[in-house]
């Protein structure tokens, strides 16, 4: 549904982001929409601003999307993909600190209630906290 | 009390957890998501001597850790306090399988 904020989860390992979203949609359920992206575009360990683009736009909506992501690269490629961005999705897409797997699930159990993206990713922040 | 009023909670309710690992990380998810679907404020506690806390925050039911046969105490206040009160009692009751 589009009431939802959305989830994009970026990872170096493909295996990563794709098992975390396997985790939101099993523990959360489907309502609240979920991309996921890992690797180089060359197959390995990396992140890929192009792949991070389509990831978000694949379920960019009304309320925002929320990222989790791992480590470094993932977080300035991440930033450079944000700003490729049209500049009125720009300030509806939020990177959230906090842990990739624990976040992506607290975050989408948030939004899956039709919190705001503001609410969201305090909730996956609020974690470790 | 400082000028604080305390809440009259309106509905009340309480179920054992039958799950033998306890009120782990995907009962917990579900919980939430049920007390979110109620306009009602509801609180959670583990045990009558628990704390209570925000049955919508996942962090703070997550942090719940309730083991096998441990009691959950429900308390709600809104207009649809009773039906959520009956909806978190029966989820826990269902074993989270709904």
């Amino acid at each position: 549904m589009n009431d939802c904020v959305s989830i994009v989860i970026v990872s170096h390992s493909p295996e990563v982001a794709r098992g975390a979203a396997d985790m939101v949609r099993e523990m959360v359920g489907t309502e609240v929409r979920v991309a996921h992206c890992g690797g180089n575009p060359a197959g390995g360990l990396g992140t890929d601003v192009g792949a991070i683009l389509r990831a978000i736009e694949s379920v960019y909506g009304p309320k925002g999307v929320a990222m989790l992501i791992d480590l470094g690269g993932a977080e300035t490629n991440s930033e450079m993909a944000i700003e490729m961005l049209p500049e009125e999705m720009r300030k509806n897409v939020v990177i959230c600190n906090a842990p990739i797997v624990e976040g992506a699930v607290m975050a989408a159990t948030e939004a899956a209630g039709g919190a705001s993206l503001q609410a969201v990713r305090a909730t996956a922040e609020e974690f470790l906290s | 009390m400082n000028g604080i009023i305390a809440k009259s909670w309106e509905a009340f309710g309480e179920a054992v957890i039958r799950d033998p690992t306890g009120l782990h990380a995907r009962p917990a998810v579900k919980l939430t998501r049920r007390a979110k679907s109620h306009h009602a404020e509801i609180e959670v506690r583990a045990g009558s001597a628990g704390t209570w806390i925000n049955a919508k925050s996942p962090n703070a039911v997550m942090k719940l850790k309730a083991g096998n046969g441990e009691r959950l105490y429900f308390r709600a206040l809104g207009e649809d306090a009773a039906v959520a009160i009956a909806a978190m009692v029966a989820l826990v009751e269902q074993d989270f399988d709904g």
